[in-house]
């Protein structure tokens, strides 16, 4: 610790950091923009001026960037001299010089940084009143609205999306006061994090372009703290809602797990909510029609299936709370798990793993401390985006080192990257296809996943003789695995990252073989990350028993032994090959079928109970790691919906997490999430609305002069209502993040215990597993390939718009997805005849899925994203492939790979 | 490693000249960092096309696997590299200072007047464009200006006439 003074006023502060961080983190208002808290100092905007003093005597002082000046023992600053406050009036003076006087019709106004900074630092009248520059703006696709004229040049959004994300086509163009950030060309931005621009940009250049087909001010917006139900990362947001309609997600800052940015899958995968297509009605269907139940005939019919031994099928899409409820209702011997056999295969050995004591989940925050990690497998861009984002951080340890060796301090962004240049920790990447953090990678190995897994326990092999050996790696290969152990053994704190997207139980032993290994050298666990598909996949591995598969259930259905079942919020045929699914409910006498939208599961039910959507429940998820997040209701369902728990269980939302923690085995801590209403203000609840929400008195005039009471949230400790004490320190309940003089997203500092750190009193949510078991090297067995002459090796591949089945019905996500493509060398695509776009037929069955030839698929292998109308596990593990007549239905345009074969060049 | 960068494109990269790549190749000598030759690499294609179109500039980032909006960035922060087509000769006029001091702007509006075109324009003809530089280094003998690679000092109305005339139709 250093002590500085500040404005006659001592601090302790960390001398690690600079200035203006440190100023922050006292809680003092000093104006930036250049500078991000992620994203360190480059001293561009000049806008932190303030005066320093080489001692007690100097009257004279100098100014200097807050930004760019360490924080050292001694250091007296002052934020409140007249120099410095004219400095910072008049930098934002010509900052501003062409920025345009349209905040009225801007989308950030209201949320502007640019707006707060200004009225921070006193320019309040424009003396400039010549012409001002005008820009084209680019169309940047579905996501991104872009408004050049409002661009103050602070690079922020290029250093976030270049150099933070790994973006290749956002560049700064032009030079003096022409600076254009755009693309080369009109196009979509192909970042898969290119909605953080929005919240990155101090000011409206670019904005959420599904937000605005329905826009709405931030302090109109009813909000509540919320945890995406994208993947399995379950980074924390706050969506926004409306008349009735979800608006826009935004990011909610948890220092362990999301920080400051989510993916575009969870920021613009949401508006399945506000869809017409919403189930509203309990209705038992038959012969094409529907008569709708009443809430004693769907109790009655729950308590028949319940005495006649009913299925149930949970779903890794749904809470706890539901699928604890539909556990508790059918018994824990009939509760089954609702995700493809592999996938629950590979589920139940990460839930085994993750009570190893030999491993450490990391969260993202400590993946981006990797000094050096191994990929087995998973496309982390497209089935865990957050981790990939973090991932590429952890490659830029090694430029830390440089810069600490060399007396640079880390926040020196430009200064460390120069050092660095092409410098980085080491990342090894194994995988069937070329994946977007192949930039970054110290090794790829583009292999089948016999190979994969193979190479991974060689690795294994190579880091200790205990571990099983393994035989035939060509000298290539062995060349890899040398180099990928050396780099793990070196580095002081490992990660190894696996999941189960592949449905691969091979790979994660191989992924926990390596961590074992290391673990030898360790005394410490190490970092072992195995990522799962969906939101509570990890949930409802806890709350199923091993054996009780999708295969047995619906074994148990065809055979006629049970002729009730009971699916909760599950597409059936998205899990299983769809004449296994058919054959199994069309023997049905009774399938009630719990969902927010109806699918071809719905369409096959006797009943249908129509439940609500993730930001109309409060609900618990746990996410990778095992840690249980609560995620709490944002607005009422507009329709008849309510949670399925309450179908299923009819208690209220405390009661079902209370009755869950002290019966599920695992989830004792479940219930310290839910706070309790006597931990606030004079028992007051927190409010969803702003204390600034607007025309509550006249948002129904038009069809009725009275104001409607208030809607009730008797369960909550938050209400539907403006009234209550807000959340201003304590932000364990923060929605959207506001402070006196913040408005924009930047207010979070004020509720961080210090820039970066912890929220105060705010929860990072509970990890529930404890790791107490001891475990050993598990045994490879070979993986069922039994490609023959013609036949090619089959891998899946996911894609981040369309892998996930809520997002993928959300409109903006749906302008980004494409239909079923299989990737294949241009060796076999030449062999087979085909070229770039062809129709290619699987197996001959009828399934068809368009030909993307790559350059860098190994030949004799091929990988394909199935859609959600392949039936994807009807296809064995080796295919034969044809040149297809029948055209596929869905183009592949805008697929964004890096290896696209172009023969012509 | 190979970046494989992408940057979704309408349109196509052309096919780089023999003549091109070699000299491409020899700056790559010279430097550490293929980032480092994307300058040189537009200053040759420019050289040989005479400006630096969509489709040279996607040539170049694909050659020396460059983020093309990164390039872009380069090619347009430089103003005599050109995103646009030029006439056979680019006439380079310095109204900075010591030319302006000198009477520049009387030139500037005989070149005018003469060619038909201002600041930013090509003739008709295709012979000509008209480009000011903030300073070419000669001020001692202000006005001056460049025609393709030519210095031309002491500028004066008549000898814009003298100057026209000698390059009119040359190539």
């Amino acid at each position: 610790m250093a002590k500085v003074v500040i404005d006659g006023k001592e601090y302790e502060v960390n001398p690690d950091n600079n200035l203006l961080q440190e100023c922050l983190s006292q809680g003092l208002d000093l104006p930036y923009f250049c500078w991000h808290p992620c994203m360190g100092s480059v001293g561009a905007c000049r806008q932190c001026a303030v005066k320093q003093y080489r001692d007690e005597d100097d009257k004279e002082g100098m100014l200097v960037m807050a930004c760019m000046t360490p924080a050292s023992d001694g250091t007296r600053i002052s934020i409140e001299d007249e120099q410095a406050k004219d400095m910072r009036e008049r930098v934002i003076e010509s900052l501003m010089i062409s920025h345009p006087h349209d905040c009225p019709v801007c989308e950030e106004g209201g949320e502007c940084h640019l707006q707060d900074m200004t009225l921070m630092s006193g320019h309040n009248y424009r003396r400039y009143d010549k012409q001002k520059r005008t820009h084209h703006n680019q169309y940047l696709g579905p996501f991104i609205n872009h408004e050049m004229n409002r661009c103050i040049a602070c690079y922020r959004c290029v250093r976030y999306y270049d150099d933070y994300a790994g973006g290749t086509d956002l560049a700064a163009q032009a030079s003096h006061h022409h600076v254009y950030f755009g693309r080369h060309e009109e196009g979509v931005l192909e970042s898969e994090f290119s909605g953080n621009l929005v919240e990155v940009c101090p000011t409206g250049v670019f904005t959420d372009k599904a937000f605005s087909e329905h826009y709405t001010r931030k302090w109109d917006l009813q909000t509540a703290p919320s945890v995406c139900v994208g993947c399995s990362v379950g980074c924390n947001t706050t969506p926004g809602e409306r008349y009735g309609s979800l608006r826009r997600i935004t990011n909610r800052y948890n220092s362990e797990v999301n920080g400051y940015f989510l993916c575009d899958r969870g920021r613009f995968g949401f508006d399945y909510v506000n869809s017409d297509e919403r189930l509203s009605a309990a209705v038992a269907q038959a012969d094409g029609g529907s008569t709708e139940l009443e809430n004693e005939q769907v109790a009655d019919l729950l308590a028949e299936l319940k005495s006649d031994g009913a299925i149930g099928i949970g779903s890794p899409r749904a809470s706890n709370e539901a699928n604890y409820a539909l556990r508790n209702l059918v018994g824990e011997e009939n509760f089954y798990a609702g995700v493809a056999d592999d996938e629950h295969a590979v589920g139940q050995l990460i839930l085994k793993l993750s009570r190893d004591s030999a491993f450490h989940t990391p969260s993202i925050r400590d993946i981006e401390q990797a000094d050096a990690a191994l990929v087995v497998g998973e496309d982390l861009t497209n089935t865990a985006a957050r981790v990939a984002l973090a991932l590429r951080q952890s490659v830029r340890n090694k430029a830390a080192e440089l810069a600490t060796n060399n007396n640079i301090p880390v926040w020196q962004d430009a200064a460390v990257r120069e050092l660095a240049q092409h410098e980085r920790s080491p990342l090894s990447i194994l995988s069937a296809h070329a994946t977007r953090l192949d930039d970054v990678a110290s090794e790829v190995v583009i292999e089948g996943y016999a190979q994969q897994a193979a190479i991974a326990n060689a690795v294994a092999a190579k880091l200790s003789s205990n571990a099983p050996a393994v035989s035939g790696l060509d000298a290539e290969l062995q060349a890899q695995v040398d180099a990928i152990a050396d780099h793990l053994a070196n580095a002081k704190r490992p990660l190894v990252v696996s999941g189960s997207s592949n449905g691969q139980v091979e790979l994660v032993k191989a992924a926990a073989n390596v961590a074992r290994a290391l673990h030898e050298k360790n005394a410490s666990p190490i970092d072992l990350c195995l990522v799962q598909r969906e939101v509570n996949s990890f949930g409802l591995q806890m709350l199923v028993a091993a054996d009780n598969n999708l295969g047995a259930a619906l074994d148990k259905l065809s055979s006629g032994a049970v002729e009730k079942a009971i699916v909760l919020e599950n597409d059936l045929y998205r899990r299983a090959a769809h004449a296994a699914v058919d054959s199994a409910l069309d023997k049905l006498d009774t399938l009630v079928v719990l969902d927010l939208l109806p699918t071809r599961t719905t369409a096959k039910a006797t009943h249908v109970l129509p439940t609500t959507a993730f930001s109309e429940h409060e609900a618990t998820y746990i996410n990778y790691e095992g840690r249980a997040q609560l995620s709490y209701q944002v607005h009422r369902c507009a329709n008849g919906a309510v949670p399925a728990w309450q179908w299923l269980h009819g208690s209220d939302v405390s009661a079902i997490v209370k009755e869950c923690s002290e019966e599920a085995a695992g989830f004792d801590k479940l219930d310290e999430l839910l706070p309790r209403l006597d931990q606030f203000v004079a028992g007051m609840k927190v409010p969803r609305q702003s204390h600034r929400y607007s025309g509550r008195t006249a948002m129904i005039a038009n069809l009725n002069v009275h104001e409607p009471k208030q809607p009730q949230d008797p369960n909550s400790v938050m209400s539907f209502s403006m009234e209550g004490i807000p959340a201003l320190n304590d932000a364990s309940v923060l929605g959207a993040a506001w402070s006196p003089s913040w408005n924009s997203n930047q207010s979070i500092s004020k509720f961080q215990d210090e820039i970066n750190g912890e929220l105060k009193q705010g929860h990072t949510g509970n990890l529930l597993i404890e790791r107490n078991e001891n475990g050993a090297y598990l045994s490879p067995e070979p993986i069922a390939d039994s490609a023959s002459n013609g036949e090619f090796t089959l891998a899946r591949s996911q894609q981040i718009f369309g892998s996930d089945e809520l997002s993928g019905r959300a409109t903006a996500i749906q302008q980004r997805t494409t239909g079923s493509y299989i990737s294949l060398s241009p060796e076999d695509a030449k062999a087979l005849g085909v070229v770039q776009g062809d129709a290619v037929s699987l197996n001959g069955n009828g399934a068809v899925a368009t030909a993307c030839v790559r350059a860098r698929i190994k030949p004799g292998t091929v990988t394909l994203y199935a859609d959600e109308t392949l039936d994807v596990y009807a296809l064995p593990a080796s295919l034969a492939l044809s040149k297809s007549e029948n055209a596929a239905d869905r183009s592949i345009d805008g697929l964004i790979i890096s290896d696209r074969y172009e023969e012509d060049y | 490693m190979e970046n494989n960068l992408i940057a979704s494109s309408s349109k196509k990269a052309r096919k780089l000249t023999e003549a091109e790549i070699a000299e491409i190749e020899h700056e790559k000598e010279l430097y550490p960092d293929n980032k480092a030759v994307g300058l040189e690499a537009l200053k040759i294609v420019q050289k040989h096309q005479g400006w630096v179109s969509d489709e040279s500039l996607l040539a170049i980032a694909d050659y020396l696997d460059l983020s093309v909006a990164d390039l872009e960035g380069v090619a347009t922060f430089f103003n005599l590299v050109y995103r646009q087509p030029v006439g056979k000769k680019v006439i380079l006029f310095c109204n900075s200072v010591s030319c302006w001091i000198m009477g520049c702007d009387s030139v500037r509006s005989h070149i005018t007047d003469t060619l038909g075109v201002d600041f930013g324009q090509t003739t008709e003809d295709n012979e000509f464009t008209f480009i000011p530089v903030p300073c070419l280094g000669d001020c001692d003998r202000a006005p001056v200006m460049m025609v393709g690679e030519d210095l031309h000092r002491n500028l004066t109305n008549e000898k814009i006439d003298e100057i026209v005339a000698q390059y009119r139709g040359k190539d």
